[in-house]
C-alpha cells in the first residue's frame, strides 16, 4: 500500500498543480516542492518498512487491472529497487528547486511535467508487471521529451527528438518481446499473465533467449546508454535545462541497468550468459572511450553528459560480473552516480545561470567570485573521480573487486565463466580511474583555477541561500554514502544473494533446453511473495 | 598479538575535525581561532600518540622484546568500524598501533605541529589563512590515517586523502601565475601531482585487487599469515610466471614510485613546488611522499617472499638517487634544488627497504622529516625575507641578516651531506653499508657493488649541491636588487622556533641509530618486531632464497672502512662546492660550465623527461581524445549511423509521399495490380520437391520423390509429371504429388518436375541431381 501511496501523491500534487491558475507561478513551485518533498517524506518510509534480512519482494500489491488480458496492478520493492526508488524521490524536490529560477516561463506546465516524470520513474521502478513496466516506462519519455524541447536550449527540437526516437526504437522491441513471453507462456501454461513474478518462473528455449535478450536488452542499453548507443545523451544533456539533465543523469539512465537487473539478466540467464563477453566489453569499451571523449570536450555540459557514459559502463560491468560484489556495487555505483553526476549537472547549471554559456574557454579564476560554490563543487567533482571516503570510490571498488573475483567465484558456483580474462578486462577498466581523474580535474581546472580572464566574470555573485540548499543534501549524503555505506550495502545484499541464487537454478534449468514453448520451473518459493495465488501448472498444453 | 583497545581513532580525528571546522567556517573566525584551532588539533593528535606509544605500547614491545624473536607483534588495535560489507568483501576500518606506526605518528604530528606553527607566521598576511589550515589539518589527519590503517583498503583511503591534499595545497594560489608559465600554472602543477600519482594508484588498486582475489582479505595482519597463497603462481593464460607476491609487490610498487616521486612517476614532484613552502615542508618532503617507504616497509612480508622485485626496489632507489642528485646540480631555484634533492633522498630510502633494511630505510625516513623540513622552512623564511624571489643567483650574504635561518640551514646541511656526528651519516650510512652487505638472491654477485656505487656517488653529489645552494644563498656579498635587500630581515619568533627545534632534531636524532660497530641500534631494536617478521615468515618458505647478509656484513674493518670512505666523500663534495661557490659564482664555474655545455643543459632541463612524457603519453592521448570525440562519436555513430538512418527515412518518405497525391484512378490502377499480384502468387504452383531417401542411392534403389509438402493444406487441383533424366520417357500427367522411380545404371540424373493447375503449367524450379552408385 505504501508504494502506491509514494506513487500517488506525485500524480495528486500533478493534478493539483494542473487545475491552478497559471500566472500563480510562485504557487505552483511552493505547490510542486511540497508534493515532491510529500513524496519523499512518505518514501523515508519504506526504509522502516523493508526488511533488510528478506531477499523477495516486499511490500508488494497485487490489483487486477485489465482482467481480460492478464494485466493487474502488481508493485513491490526488494533491496535492488529500494534505493533507486529513494533516490528518485530525494532528486525530484532538489530538481524542482533548482528550477525555482531558471524555469521562468510556463512554469506550470514545467511542475505538472516533472511531477509526472516522478510518477513514471518510481512506477517504472516498483512494477511488477510486464504491461504496468511498459506503460510506465513509456510514460517517461513524453514529460522528458517536454522538458527538453520546451524548456531546453538552442538545439532543443532536435535533441528532443533524438530522444525520443532512439529510446522509442529499444522499447518497441521490448514491447515485442513482452508480447512473445506473453503468448508464449500463456500457451505452455493456459495462464495468460504479464505479471513478472508468474512469468520469470518459466524459462524459454536457448534460442529464444537469445533473441527475447536481445530486445530486451537493446531497449535498455539505449537508455544506460552503453557505447555506441551512447550518442542521444550528449545532446539531450547539453540542450535540457538543467533540472532535465539532472533527472536524466540522476535516474533515467539508472532505468536502463536496473532493467538489466530486474528484467534481462533474471528471465534469460542463458543469454545472458552468453552476451555477456560482449556486453562487459562494451562496458569497458565505454568506460575508457566515454572518459577520453569527454576529456576532448569544449563544453561543460558535455563534458559531464560523457563522464555518465564513462561511469555507468562500470555499472554494467559490475552487474556482467555475476557476483554479490559485483553487483552490489553496480547498485551502489547507480545510487552515488545519480548524486555526484547530479551535483555536477546542477553545478553547470548555476554557470549558466549567470553567463548563459557552458563553454570551458569563457570560465577560469572563478574561486575567487564564488567561494562557496567552488567548495561544494570541488566535493562533487572529487566524489565523481572516486576519491574514497566519498561515495564514488565505494561503488568502483566493489565492482572492480566483483568483476577481478569473477573467474574465481563462478568456478566455485559451478558457472561458465562469461567474461574473457576478467582480470584483463578489470585492468582495462581501472584505467577509468586514472581518466576519470583526467577530465574531472581538468573541468575544474579550467573553469575555477587561474585569474579571472573574462571580463564578464569579475562580477559574478556566489551562491544565493536557495542554490546552497540544492547542493548541502547531495554532498552531505556523498559524504554518508562514502564513509558509511552499511546501511545501503547490507540492504541490498539479501537480494542480491537471492538474484544469484535463483539465477544459477535459472541458467542450469535453460542450458540444453530447446523447446518451442517455455516451461515452468518447480517453485523456486522464496521469489514469489504470498499475495499471488498458486496458479495451476499445465505443463506443455497446446503444444 | 599481545594488544589492547584504546580509542585510536582520536589521533587522525582531531585533525580532521579541525579541517571540517576551519574549511566550513573558519572564514568567519578571527585569524587567532584559526591557527590555535589548527595547530592544536595537531598537538592533541601528538600527545594522544605520544600517550598510546609510552603507556600502552612501550610495555608490550618491552614483553615482546623479551620473548625474543618469533614473539607475536606488540600492538594497540583501535575497536574496528564496518566500512563496506558486500559479498565476499568484509573491509574492517580498523587502526592499528605498533613499532612502526608510532615511529610515523610521531614524525607527522611532531613535525606537522612544527610547521603548523611556522605557517602562522609564513601564512599570516594570506587572505586565505582559514582555508590554507584547514587543508593542512586535513592532510595530517589523511596521513596518520594512511599510517595507522591496519588494512589496505584504510591505507588507500589515507593515500588518496593526502593526494588531494596535495592537490589543493599545490594549487593553494589557484590564481597566481607560475614562475614559468603565465595563467593558472599552479593549478596545472596540481594537477600534475594528482594525475601522476593516479598513474600509480591505478597498478596499487591493481595490486589490492589481486591480493584480494587471492587471499580473500585486505586486513595486514591477516595477509601476512597468508604466506601460502601468496606464493601461489600467477598464471595468465596459463603462462605461469611468477609467484603472486612478485607481481602484488611489483604493481604495489608502481603506486610508491608515484607517491614517493621515484622513476618513473617523480616529474610531479619538482612542480609541486608551488605551493606555499610549509606545504613543500610538510607534505612534499617530510611526510607525504615518504608514504611509499613506510607502505613497503608495512608489507616487508611480501616483499621479502620475493628477492627479484626487492632488487627492483633497490635499483630503483638508488637509481633515482643518482638521478635526481645530478639534476639538482643545475638548479636555480631554491625549493627547485631540494626537491631533487627530495627525490634523491627517498630514493635512499628505497634502496634501504629494497635491500630488507628496513629499520634503515625508516630511520632515514625519520631523520630525513627532520633536516629536510627544516631545510625547506629556512628556504621559506629566505623567500621571506627576499620578498618571493627564489633564485638562488640573486641571493648571497644572507647570513649576516639572517643569523638564526643561516645556522639552521647550515646544520640541515651538514646533516643531509651526512656529517658525523649529525643525523643523515648514520641514517645515510646505514643504508649504504645494507646495500654492500646484503646478498639478494635472482641478482648477480655484483648488484650489491652497484647499488653501493649509485648510492656513494650520489651521496658525493647531494654533499656537492647542498653547499652549492648553501654558499650561493648566504655566503658572500648580496646580489639583490636595491628594494628586496632593503627588505631583507629575521623571520618572526613563529617561523624561527621551528626551525630551531627541527636543526636540534637533525643533529641529534641520528644517535637513536648507530651503526653495528659503534654501538646499539635503538631504533632498529624499536622496529624489530614488526620489521623482522617478513624475514622470519619468509625462512619458513621453503621454496624461495631470503635475501640475506653476505660475506661483507660479518667484516667489521670493512664497515668502519667504508663509514670512512663516505665521510671523505662528504668532504669532498662540500669543499669542491666551497671552492667554487663560495662568495658566488666563480669563474672556475663558468668555465666549467663551459667545457660540459651540453651536459649541462641537459640537467638544467631536467633531461627533458617532462618533454619525452609530453610527447610520448600526453599529446597522443590528447590527440585520440579528440579523434574519437570528432571521428567516431561525431561522424562515425552520429552522422552516420544515427542521422544517416534518419535520413534514409526522410528520403523514403519524401519519395512515398508522391504516391499519396489524392488522384483515385491512380489508387485504383495500384489497387488493380495489387490484387493480380496476390492472386498470382497465391495461386503459383508450388517449385520444390524433396527427394527420399537421399539423393545418393544405389542402382536398383527404389528413390521417391515428393512434392506435397509445399503446398500442405491448401484446397488446390494440381497435376504432376515427372522426368527422371536417365532416358525413359516422362510419366502421365497424374494428380498425385509423389512419384517412384528405380534406376537401373550408374551415373548423375537431372530430375525435373512439372506442373500444371487450371492457368499455367510451370517447371520445377529446383532440378535436382541424383547419384547413383
Amino acid at each position: 500500500m505504501l508504494l502506491t501511496i509514494i506513487l500517488a501523491i506525485p500524480l495528486l500534487g500533478a493534478i493539483v498543480v494542473a487545475l491552478m491558475p497559471k500566472h500563480e507561478e510562485t504557487g505552483c513551485r511552493h505547490m510542486g516542492m511540497f508534493f515532491s518533498l510529500a513524496t519523499f517524506a512518505t518514501s523515508l518510509g519504506l526504509i522502516a518498512a523493508f526488511k533488510p534480512v528478506e531477499g523477495a519482494m516486499q511490500l508488494s500489491l497485487k490489483l487486477p487491472w485489465i482482467k481480460s488480458l492478464g494485466v493487474s496492478f502488481h508493485v513491490g520493492v526488494d533491496g535492488i529497487s529500494l534505493w533507486l526508488v529513494l533516490l528518485t524521490t530525494f532528486l525530484t524536490p532538489i530538481v524542482i528547486l533548482s528550477a525555482y529560477k531558471h524555469i521562468a516561463k510556463k512554469v506550470k506546465e514545467f511542475i505538472v511535467s516533472m511531477l509526472v516524470l516522478e510518477v513514471g520513474m518510481i512506477g517504472a521502478f516498483v512494477a511488477l508487471d510486464l504491461f504496468l513496466f511498459y506503460v510506465f516506462w513509456e510514460i517517461m519519455l513524453v514529460p522528458m521529451y517536454l522538458i527538453i524541447g520546451i524548456w531546453g536550449h538552442e538545439r532543443k527540437v532536435y535533441a528532443a527528438i533524438k530522444f525520443v526516437i532512439y529510446t522509442m526504437l529499444g522499447s518497441l522491441l521490448m514491447l515485442v518481446a513482452i508480447i512473445y513471453l506473453y503468448i508464449t507462456h500463456g500457451r505452455a501454461t493456459g495462464d495468460y499473465t504479464f505479471d513478472y513474478m508468474v512469468l520469470s518462473q518459466s524459462v524459454w528455449s536457448e534460442q529464444a533467449q537469445l533473441w527475447l535478450f536481445a530486445a530486451f536488452a537493446l531497449a535498455f542499453a539505449i537508455k544506460v546508454p552503453m557505447f555506441p548507443l551512447h550518442t542521444w545523451l550528449p545532446d539531450a544533456h547539453v540542450e535540457a535545462p538543467t533540472a532535465g539533465s539532472v533527472i536524466l543523469a540522476g535516474v533515467l539512465l539508472k532505468l536502463g541497468t536496473y532493467g538489466f537487473l530486474r528484467f534481462a539478466i533474471p528471465m534469460f540467464p542463458w543469454a545472458a550468459a552468453a552476451y555477456a563477453p560482449y556486453i562487459s566489453w562494451l562496458a569497458v569499451i565505454g568506460i575508457v572511450y566515454g572518459a577520453l571523449v569527454a576529456w576532448a570536450q569544449k563544453d561543460a555540459k558535455k563534458l559531464v553528459a560523457y563522464s555518465s557514459v564513462s561511469h555507468l559502463g562500470f555499472v554494467m560491468l559490475g552487474l556482467m560480473a555475476m557476483t554479490t560484489t559485483g553487483i552490489q556495487g553496480g547498485i551502489y555505483q547507480m545510487v552515488s552516480h545519480g548524486l555526484s553526476t547530479g551535483g555536477l549537472f546542477l553545478a553547470i547549471g548555476v554557470l549558466y545561470d549567470r553567463r548563459h554559456t557552458r563553454l570551458l574557454a569563457q570560465f577560469g579564476g572563478l574561486w575567487k567570485r564564488l567561494p562557496v560554490f567552488a567548495g561544494l563543487f570541488m566535493i562533487v567533482m572529487l566524489s565523481s573521480a572516486g576519491l574514497p571516503g566519498l561515495n564514488g570510490f565505494v561503488g568502483e571498488f566493489l565492482i572492480l573487486v566483483g568483476a577481478f573475483t569473477h573467474h574465481g567465484e563462478m568456478a566455485q558456483a559451478g558457472l561458465p565463466y562469461f567474461i574473457w580474462h576478467s582480470r584483463i578486462v578489470t585492468a582495462v577498466a581501472a584505467t577509468g580511474v586514472v581518466l576519470g581523474a583526467v577530465y574531472l580535474l581538468h573541468l575544474y581546472q579550467k573553469l575555477m583555477f587561474g585569474p579571472i580572464q573574462n571580463v564578464q566574470n569579475r562580477e559574478l555573485e556566489d551562491l544565493s541561500p536557495r542554490e546552497v540548499w540544492t547542493f548541502v543534501p547531495l554532498v552531505v549524503l556523498i559524504f554518508i554514502m562514502g564513509i558509511y555505506p552499511k546501511p545501503f550495502l547490507s540492504r541490498m545484499e539479501q537480494a542480491v544473494a537471492l538474484f544469484l541464487r535463483e539465477y544459477k537454478v535459472k541458467f542450469q534449468a535453460s542450458e540444453g533446453y530447446r523447446e518451442a514453448l517455455p516451461k515452468r520451473l518447480p517453485d523456486l518459493g522464496y521469489r514469489t511473495p504470498k499475495t499471488i495465488a498458486p496458479v495451476k501448472l499445465g505443463m506443455g498444453g497446446e503444444r | 598479538m599481545p594488544s589492547i583497545d584504546f580509542p585510536l581513532y582520536w589521533i587522525p580525528l582531531l585533525p580532521l575535525l579541525g579541517a571540517a571546522l576551519n574549511l566550513l567556517v573558519g572564514r568567519k573566525l578571527s585569524r587567532r581561532a584559526v591557527h590555535l584551532l589548527a595547530c592544536g588539533s595537531v598537538l592533541g593528535a601528538l600527545l594522544v600518540g605520544l600517550y598510546a606509544t609510552f603507556v600502552h605500547l612501550y610495555p608490550l614491545w618491552k614483553a615482546a622484546s623479551h620473548a625474543g624473536p618469533g614473539a607475536a607483534v606488540p600492538a594497540i588495535l583501535s575497536a574496528p568500524f564496518e566500512w563496506i560489507v558486500a559479498g565476499k568483501v568484509s573491509i574492517k576500518l580498523g587502526l592499528l598501533l605498533d613499532p612502526l606506526s608510532a615511529v610515523m605518528v610521531f614524525t607527522i604530528t611532531f613535525v606537522g605541529f612544527l610547521i603548523h606553527v611556522y605557517s602562522t607566521g609564513y601564512m599570516s598576511h594570506d587572505e586565505g589563512y582559514a582555508r590554507f589550515f584547514g587543508y593542512l589539518n586535513l592532510f595530517t589527519g589523511s596521513m596518520l590515517l594512511l599510517v595507522l590503517g591496519d588494512n589496505l583498503a584504510v591505507l588507500f583511503v589515507g593515500w588518496e586523502g593526502v593526494g588531494v591534499c596535495s592537490y589543493l595545497l599545490i594549487g593553494f594560489w589557484y590564481d597566481k601565475d607560475g614562475t614559468e608559465k603565465p595563467g593558472d600554472a599552479n593549478a596545472t602543477a596540481g594537477k600534475k601531482a594528482f594525475i601522476t600519482n593516479r598513474v600509480g594508484d591505478f597498478a596499487f588498486v591493481l595490486g589490492m585487487l589481486l591480493l584480494f582475489s587471492v587471499t580473500g582479505t585486505l586486513n595486514i595482519g591477516e595477509l601476512s599469515g597468508k604466506t601460502g597463497q601468496l606464493m601461489t603462481i600467477f598464471a595468465p593464460f596459463g603462462v605461469k610466471l611468477v609467484s603472486v607476491a612478485a607481481v602484488a609487490g611489483l604493481l604495489l610498487l608502481i603506486g610508491a614510485t608515484g607517491k614517493s616521486a621515484q622513476i618513473p612517476l617523480y616529474v610531479w614532484l619538482p612542480d609541486a613546488m608551488a605551493g606555499p613552502t610549509p606545504v613543500s615542508a610538510l607534505i612534499h618532503a617530510a611526510t607525504m611522499v615518504t608514504a611509499g617507504v613506510y607502505m613497503i616497509a608495512r608489507l616487508n612480508f611480501i616483499y621479502m617472499l620475493t628477492p627479484t622485485v626487492m632488487g627492483v626496489v633497490a635499483l630503483v632507489g638508488a637509481a633515482t638517487a643518482l638521478f635526481a642528485a645530478t639534476i639538482g646540480f643545475a638548479q636555480n631555484d631554491i625549493k627547485k634544488v631540494l626537491a631533487y634533492s627530495t627525490i634523491s633522498q627517498l630514493g635512499y630510502m628505497f634502496l634501504g627497504v629494497g635491500v630488507g633494511a628496513y629499520s634503515a630505510g625508516v630511520f632515514h625516513l625519520f631523520t630525513h622529516a627532520f633536516f629536510k623540513a627544516c631545510l625547506f622552512l629556512g628556504a621559506g623564511s629566505v623567500i621571506h625575507a627576499m620578498s618571493g624571489k627564489q633564485d638562488i643567483r640573486e641571493m648571497g650574504g644572507l647570513w649576516k641578516k639572517l643569523p638564526l635561518t643561516s645556522a639552521t640551514f647550515l646544520v640541515s646541511c651538514f646533516a643531509i651531506a651526512g656529517i658525523v656526528p649529525l643525523s643523515g651519516f648514520f641514517s645515510k650510512d646505514e643504508i649504504l653499508w645494507k646495500a654492500i652487505s646484503t646478498g639478494i638472491p635472482g641478482w648477480p654477485a655484483w648488484f650489491p657493488a652497484l647499488l653501493y656505487g649509485l648510492g656513494l656517488a650520489a651521496a658525493l653529489c647531494t654533499a656537492f649541491y647542498m653547499f652549492r645552494l648553501f654558499f650561493l644563498t648566504f655566503s658572500g656579498e648580496s646580489r639583490a636588487d636595491e628594494t628586496t635587500r632593503h627588505h631583507i630581515h629575521e623571520s618572526p619568533p613563529s617561523m624561527t622556533m621551528p626551525l630551531v627545534v627541527l636543526a636540534a632534531g637533525a643533529a641529534v636524532l641520528g644517535l637513536l641509530g648507530l651503526p653495528g660497530v659503534m654501538g646499539p641500534n635503538l631504533f632498529h631494536h624499536w622496529l624489530a618486531p614488526v620489521v623482522d617478521r617478513g624475514a622470519q615468515l619468509a625462512a619458513t618458505v621453503s621454496r624461495i632464497q631470503p635475501v640475506s647478509d653476505n660475506a661483507l656484513a660479518a667484516n667489521h674493518g670493512v664497515e668502519w672502512g667504508l663509514m670512512l670512505l663516505s665521510l671523505t666523500i662528504a668532504t669532498i663534495g662540500i669543499l669542491v662546492a666551497r671552492k667554487l661557490y663560495a662568495g658566488g659564482a666563480t669563474p672556475t664555474v663558468e668555465r666549467l660550465v663551459g667545457g660540459i655545455p651540453r651536459l649541462h643543459k641537459a640537467a638544467a632541463n631536467k633531461y627533458w623527461v617532462d618533454e619525452i612524457y609530453g610527447w610520448l603519453l600526453l599529446k597522443p592521448l590528447r590527440g585520440l581524445a579528440i579523434a574519437l570525440w570528432k571521428a567516431v562519436d561525431a561522424f562515425v555513430i552520429d552522422l552516420l549511423g544515427v542521422n544517416g538512418s534518419a535520413a534514409i527515412v526522410d528520403v523514403v518518405g519524401r519519395m512515398s509521399r508522391r504516391l499519396h497525391n489524392g488522384n483515385v484512378q491512380r489508387y485504383l490502377v495500384a489497387l488493380v495490380c495489387g490484387v493480380a499480384l496476390i492472386v498470382v502468387w497465391v495461386s503459383w504452383p508450388p517449385d520444390r520437391f524433396e527427394v527420399l531417401p537421399s539423393t545418393k542411392v544405389q542402382v536398383g534403389q527404389a528413390v521417391s520423390f515428393d512434392a506435397s509438402k509445399e503446398l500442405a493444406g491448401e484446397q488446390r487441383t494440381l497435376r504432376y509429371r515427372w522426368d527422371f533424366g536417365d532416358g525413359t520417357p516422362p510419366t502421365e500427367w497424374s494428380p498425385t504429388a509423389v512419384a517412384s522411380h528405380t534406376f537401373t545404371r550408374k551415373g548423375t540424373y537431372k530430375v525435373k518436375l512439372q506442373v500444371e493447375d487450371k492457368r499455367w503449367r510451370t517447371e520445377a524450379k529446383e532440378t535436382r541431381k541424383v547419384e547413383v552408385r
